[in-house]
């Protein structure tokens, strides 16, 4: 199974170097590490599994399909637990934008735009979401 | 909602089986191209199928085909086929349908003792499985078409499929 980064976008990073190769195989390899380290270090049978991790500056939210859809999202540390969002956005755009769409192919890189657009806007009218200023 | 559709449905795949029968004039080869089209529909259907019914993970085989009779053959062909005749070891199930939406109004001809009409429905467990690491092995074991009493599916369990590790290039 090909691990691809077929869609990143975001808002607010400070970062010069945008979503590069480099970092999606970073980011898939740390993603399966803790993915298997918690299942093996987990005392009684796992549920969901990975949620979150969080460092002093932001929080990372993941939220897996069993198809092996991943869908990771970067927020700052008062948000709350993510996974319904995430869940949302799987059910309402992915599948509904993308897996219906057969110009899309699966596994590749996501070319449309009316995805796009329909996720920027549903993450700008999230709750937790406000523009910073600059 | 469903009954309204149902016949549009029908009559649908029915016109794709009599094209496919005139493009390749050879039952082996329509089933074939039956089965390739239904694993297409298959490995996006499961994602529809896991967007809308928020099913989790199956733990073993069991669940997974009480999952497939109960909830997603009710959800797509608004029909509950039951589950029997399993394998001593657990690997191997049968879907018993008592009735096969895609099959209302059909009637075989001579010349097509061959055909598994419904051999899309093979494809799309085989992929819509496939896409959540199981690869299966389906066939119809009885067929109403064929002059069975019911129409069978044999589902077996071939083995896991493992997400593999991508490979790095330092």
């Amino acid at each position: 199974m090909a691990a691809a980064c077929i869609t990143a976008s975001g808002t607010a990073r400070n970062k010069p170097e945008y979503h590069t190769h480099q970092e999606f195989k970073l980011m898939y390899g740390m993603l399966f590490s803790i993915r298997s380290f918690i299942s093996k270090m987990s005392p009684l049978d796992m549920k969901d599994g990975f949620l979150a991790f969080q460092t002093s500056r932001y929080k990372l939210h993941y939220y897996e399909t069993p198809t092996g859809i991943k869908l990771v999202m970067n927020t700052d540390l008062g948000v709350p637990n993510c996974r319904d969002t995430l869940q949302q956005i799987y059910s309402t755009l992915y599948v509904e934008y993308i897996v219906k769409n057969p110009l899309c192919v699966l596994g590749e890189s996501l070319q449309s735009d009316l995805f796009s657009s329909k996720l920027d806007s549903f993450i700008r009218a999230l709750p937790f979401f406000s523009v910073r200023a600059a | 909602p469903l009954k309204h559709n149902s016949e549009l449905f029908t009559l649908t795949y029915g016109a794709l089986v009599t094209q496919l029968c005139k493009d390749y004039e050879n039952d082996e080869e329509v089933n074939k191209q039956l089965d390739k089209m239904g694993y297409n529909i298959g490995v996006r259907l499961i994602e529809d199928f896991l967007a809308r019914s928020s099913v989790g993970r199956c733990h073993d085989f069991r669940e997974t085909a009480d999952v497939i009779a109960k909830v997603a053959f009710k959800m797509y062909l608004g029909i509950t086929p039951s589950v029997t005749n399993w394998s001593p070891a657990g690997d191997e199930f049968s879907l018993i349908l008592e009735s096969n939406p895609l099959v209302d109004f059909v009637e075989l001809p001579d010349n097509h003792s061959n055909l598994v009409y419904s051999s899309l429905l093979c494809g799309v467990l085989r992929g819509a499985l496939e896409m959540v690491q199981m690869a299966v092995d389906v066939r119809f074991a009885q067929d109403t078409l064929r002059g069975d009493n019911v129409t069978e599916i044999r589902m077996k369990f071939i083995k896991r499929i493992e997400e593999n590790l991508p490979v790095g290039d330092e």
